[in-house]
């Protein structure tokens, strides 16, 4: 009896399970279809001061888009710290937005799942052709060789913002070039009161920027051409010792900056307490905590010999906002000629004015709202000395990976141990280890 | 009162301790409750700098300002639809089961009871794509939208604290004598009666902490939330972090919007605290 | 005791026989046989959902190689065997190291945090069982961390635990001058302190709430009997009060010792999804092997293995407190 029970029972999870199996996925491979015409879901990233402000920004532009088209887009603004789970949700489920933003680091990896409609010539005809686009945006849109995963929206390069007034009172006359200009002039601030540079030790995102393009200076990269992590070269390893010894060595950063995680170092700045700031487009984050554009100046990131350029020169990561669609999208249609709207000069004018951020449409970059004071230094940075994070399918693993690693470098630092060479390559060593290896 | 009705007085070292004991605890509970209360009170700057006891200028401004930076007021009704609705339905569903397993005896009880508690074991992060799966696959089969939905969010969280209320009750019901359902069966009431004229009335405490579990296990998930909902069905513990912004930490709203929010909750339990301690009815226990 | 004594032989044991009609049964045959079951379908429906199957699929995810290249259909993903266990269980290799050191903090951590929850939540339950003066008040209050939703909650002790303008560093530090300089606490070693203050101020009002519905069921017949016989106040505690918590305390402390050992939420908004070493959770660990590095073979892998530890541990402790069990209830 019990045991007819328990089989019974068995049989009814197998076949539960069966019916998930068979059903689960994005089960249509194809390219989307057209069954719902008339409207459209859109992921979008939160990209202002707060997710109600993006609403603020965007619902003007769909209404505009539902005008021209007859296409309702149904918005959602998804916090960051919930878009990557949804996105992850929705790749296995089959159910999903239309049309998404993703960070442009993840093009790679969210390539690899196969969800995203590949942007061929034929897509891009689409949307105006792929040459509208900057060459160093597109870099950032999936792996080589491969069509890209999305298209470009927004564009974003780091730069240094120091506070003017702090430089004048410590006697400081341009801005620093080099680290070493940067650590001299961090002792003279030190000398009065202030703190030198923020960073945010303990968000592992801002640690791989930073590290990465700390890499490139040293000629190092965290892989190999064939796309094998190879995180404990002594280039990689050199690079981030010298970006955790702005803490442990130079003493430039403040050990309270080893727990950020939450831009409490724009808020230092903001509020006038640190002179120096390593930031991606910061400019309307600045000016919604009250400090006003006078204040502050922008300069290109240090480089190690003074001149920002390619190569060892390279002092930003390319950053920015991908448009991706969802390959089973049932208004495939209407989800190109949104991406055409979104990317289309006057969106992109509006949009990243709002955001402050650089668009990476050729035709408008060039245009006078974009290269005039902070504008001039992301977008010079952008077009001539920012490279592409690894456009590999574990990206994705090697932030975690290595951001942590970053991040407990920076502990130790607080916590007054000694960080070293080996220390340093250790860290790296066990976080290559964790790498998936195939 | 069980122990009032002890003829002896209880030493003064019962009373010095009981003293020193709840006053160290009523200081380790309301630290981060006055943290909360002062900060909401302070400017945006007084939060976001060095920590001081007293706000350098008192506002309310934070208060005003939370119903802005986030749909607060939407979250809050998602919160209370669905902790209420899977706290109604996980206390019903658990008081039947628990019924079941305290008063009968069947094939399988202890099967059930050990599968049960072993739902406990398995960590919920694993529970969630496959979770997801189904529930997006039952609404493609069937129309009926679990997932995005507060029904999908509904039936999850009832169905988290099912195992613990349906263990809790078992044990609850155990010790209320059996004598009185027999009672009431001899009387002419079906099982159904018996249990709920006489068994639910002896375990209200029981029933109050299992539903109050209920309602906070549901009140205070965030993993499922953040996965499983979206704009509109949002609910406060994965909305609150909205006030977490890519520009900053807007430390006094979220003490003041959390306050706001658990005001009614508090609230709520001190209305069910008499329940909590009513004890067994004066003729069960003679 | 003696009232309650017929009705007792009949609970927990006696699996299969007693479905026969017991002497004091009324209603028909297949009535009783069928009630329970009817009363145990709904439960029973809404676990093989919500729990049982998503346990059996995520089982079998792990054995399969399930990263991102394959979670779109995961279905044809391939089966990968025992490669994933092999990995969580290589503890020279860094991924089963760090799994093991996460368990170890993780059992560490539980220990204390139940050992600690049910301690001060018995204590404070047993000190309001008498009527003083505040008594509602102080029982009102003791309930508010538990009524405070949980990010509300733990985001509140990041805002004390920060280095530079945290409270806890300014008491600490620049009021007590305790230490020589403001440590960190949500970084490094203190990390795990940090956490089990959270989880312990969290978790022990639920502790209280458990066991304050739970002395209410005890009969005063008792300390009256046990007064008669000359014990003290901290007699009657011993010798009454705890033995008759016993049924309610075998389930409180497994729950609270299986919930505080998959806890999500609370490492999860204090740390964020990276913790550090020393309060590195074996859940968010799990979560980041899978959620992070998009690997959900290996995190279901681990998964298993974990509850596989949970039901060996589980099920010893109740054969353990179930033999004790009977004599004390009764």
């Amino acid at each position: 009896m019990r045991r007819t029970r328990a089989a019974a029972a068995g049989a009814v999870t197998v076949s539960l399970m069966t019916l998930v199996t068979a059903c689960g996925g994005g089960s249509s491979t194809s390219g989307g279809s057209n069954d719902s015409p008339k409207t459209l879901t859109y992921w979008a990233s939160n990209q202002g001061a707060s997710i109600e402000v993006d609403k603020k920004v965007l619902q003007p532009e769909l209404d505009k888009f539902e005008k021209q088209t007859g296409i309702k887009v149904k918005v959602e603004v998804v916090p960051w710290s919930d878009l990557l789970n949804r996105i992850l949700t929705a790749t296995t489920s089959g159910q999903g937005p239309d049309v998404l933003n993703i960070g442009n680091t993840w093009s790679a990896s969210l390539q690899a799942t196969g969800a995203l409609l590949p942007w061929n010539a034929k897509n891009f005809a689409a949307i105006g052709g792929k040459d509208r686009f900057v060459d160093s945006a597109l870099g950032s849109t999936g792996a080589q060789g491969q069509d890209p995963a999305a298209v470009p929206l927004y564009s974003m390069s780091y730069a240094l913002y120091y506070n003017k007034e702090i430089f004048a009172d410590a006697g400081i006359t341009k801005p620093p070039a080099t680290w070493d200009e940067l650590v001299a002039d961090g002792k003279k601030i030190q000398a009065k009161g202030k703190s030198a540079l923020g960073a945010e030790g303990a968000n592992l995102s801002e640690n791989i920027h930073h590290v990465f393009v700390f890499a490139k200076q040293h000629g190092g990269d965290f892989f190999t051409p064939d796309g094998k992590p190879d995180f404990a070269n002594d280039n990689v390893v050199a690079a981030v010792k010298q970006y955790v010894d702005l803490m442990a060595k130079d003493k430039v950063i403040p050990t309270g900056d080893a727990e950020y995680a939450q831009n409490q170092s724009v808020s230092d700045f903001a509020k006038g307490n640190q002179a120096m700031l390593l930031w991606q487009s910061a400019s309307a984050n600045l000016k919604s905590q009250g400090m006003s554009e006078d204040k502050y100046g922008i300069a290109p990131v240090p480089v190690q010999s003074g001149t920002p350029g390619t190569g060892t020169q390279v002092n930003s990561a390319v950053m920015g906002i991908n448009l991706a669609v969802f390959k089973n999208t049932d208004n495939i249609d209407g989800a190109k000629k949104f991406v055409k709207f979104m990317t289309g000069d006057a969106e992109q004018k509006i949009l990243n004015t709002a955001y402050s951020s650089i668009p990476p449409v050729k035709t408008v970059q060039g245009g006078t709202t974009f290269s005039s004071g902070a504008n001039a230094v992301l977008k010079d940075t952008l077009a001539t000395s920012a490279a592409a994070l690894p456009q590999v399918a574990d990206e994705s693993q090697f932030e975690t990976a290595v951001g942590t690693a970053v991040k407990d470098l920076f502990a130790d630092a607080a916590a007054g141990r000694a960080v070293t060479t080996e220390s340093v390559k250790a860290a790296l060593e066990k976080a290559q280890q964790q790498m998936p290896t195939k | 009162m069980a122990s009032t009705n002890s003829p002896m007085a209880p030493p003064r070292s019962f009373f010095w301790s009981r003293r020193i004991f709840l006053t160290l605890l009523t200081g380790f509970v309301l630290l981060p409750v006055y943290v909360m209360v002062s900060s909401s009170l302070k400017p945006l700057a007084d939060v976001t700098g060095e920590f001081h006891w007293l706000p350098s200028e008192v506002t309310i401004r934070p208060y005003i300002d939370i119903w802005s930076t986030i749909p607060l007021a939407r979250y809050f009704v998602n919160s209370l639809i669905v902790a209420g609705a899977a706290t109604v339905c996980s206390v019903v569903i658990a008081v039947f089961a628990a019924y079941a397993v305290s008063r009968y005896e069947f094939h399988g009880k202890r099967v059930f009871t050990v599968t049960v508690l072993s739902t406990q074991m398995f960590p919920g992060i694993l529970f969630l794509l496959p979770l997801f799966l189904i529930y997006v696959n039952i609404g493609n089969a069937t129309g009926i939208a679990l997932f995005g939905s507060r029904g999908g969010l509904i039936l999850t969280y009832l169905t988290f604290s099912l195992p613990f209320s349906i263990w809790m009750l078992i044990g609850y019901f155990d010790s209320v004598p059996r004598d009185l359902d027999e009672a009431a069966l001899v009387d002419g009431c079906g099982p159904l009666g018996a249990l709920f004229r006489v068994v639910v009335p002896a375990a209200i405490p029981g029933i109050v902490a299992v539903a109050v579990y209920a309602f906070m296990t549901a009140w205070g998930e965030v993993l499922f939330a953040s996965v499983m909902t979206n704009d509109a069905t949002r609910t406060l513990a994965v909305g609150l972090q909205g006030y977490s912004t890519l520009n900053n930490v807007y430390w006094n709203q979220i003490m003041a919007a959390s306050l706001v929010v658990s005001v009614p909750v508090v609230a709520g339990f001190l209305l069910l605290q008499r329940y909590l301690v009513a004890g067994l009815t004066a003729g069960a226990v003679k | 005791m003696t009232t309650t004594a017929p009705a007792e032989a009949a609970v927990g044991e006696a699996p299969s026989g007693a479905a026969k009609p017991g002497p004091r049964r009324r209603p028909g045959r297949i009535r009783r046989i069928g009630l329970p079951y009817l009363l145990l379908l709904p439960a029973l429906l809404l676990e093989l959902l919500v729990h049982l199957v998503p346990m059996v699929i995520g089982i079998v995810m792990s054995f399969k190689e399930l990263t991102q290249f394959y979670i779109r259909d995961w279905g044809a993903a391939p089966w990968s065997g025992l490669d994933n266990y092999k990995v969580s269980v290589d503890f020279d290799a860094p991924v089963g190291e760090a799994l093991l050191h996460s368990f170890l903090v993780t059992v560490a951590f539980t220990l204390l945090s139940v050992g600690l929850c049910w301690l001060i939540g018995t204590a404070a339950a047993v000190y309001l069982q008498d009527n003083f003066r505040g008594r509602g008040l102080l029982r009102a209050l003791f309930l508010i961390p538990y009524a405070l939703p949980v990010y509300a909650a733990v985001i509140t002790w990041v805002f004390m635990f920060q280095h530079d303008n945290g409270l806890v560093n300014h008491v600490l530090h620049d009021q007590l001058h305790l230490t020589d300089k403001p440590s960190f606490w949500l970084i490094g070693d203190n990390s795990f302190w940090a956490l089990l203050t959270v989880s312990v101020w969290k978790g022990w009002p639920f502790a209280f709430l458990i066991v304050m519905a739970g002395l209410q069921n005890i009969p005063g017949e008792l300390y009256e009997a046990a007064a008669l016989d000359g014990a003290g106040m901290w007699q009657q505690i011993r010798r009454i009060t705890l033995p008759s918590l016993r049924p309610v305390n075998q389930v409180l402390l497994l729950v609270l010792f299986l919930w505080t050992f998959n806890d999500f939420n609370t490492p999860f908004v204090l740390f964020g999804r990276s913790a550090p070493a020393a309060a590195d959770l074996i859940s968010v660990h799990i979560y980041q092997a899978s959620f992070v590095t998009w690997n959900f073979g290996t995190g279901s892998a681990m998964s298993v293995l974990l509850l596989l530890f949970l039901l060996v541990v589980t099920g010893a402790y109740l054969l353990l407190t179930s033999r004790g069990r009977k004599p004390a209830h009764g």
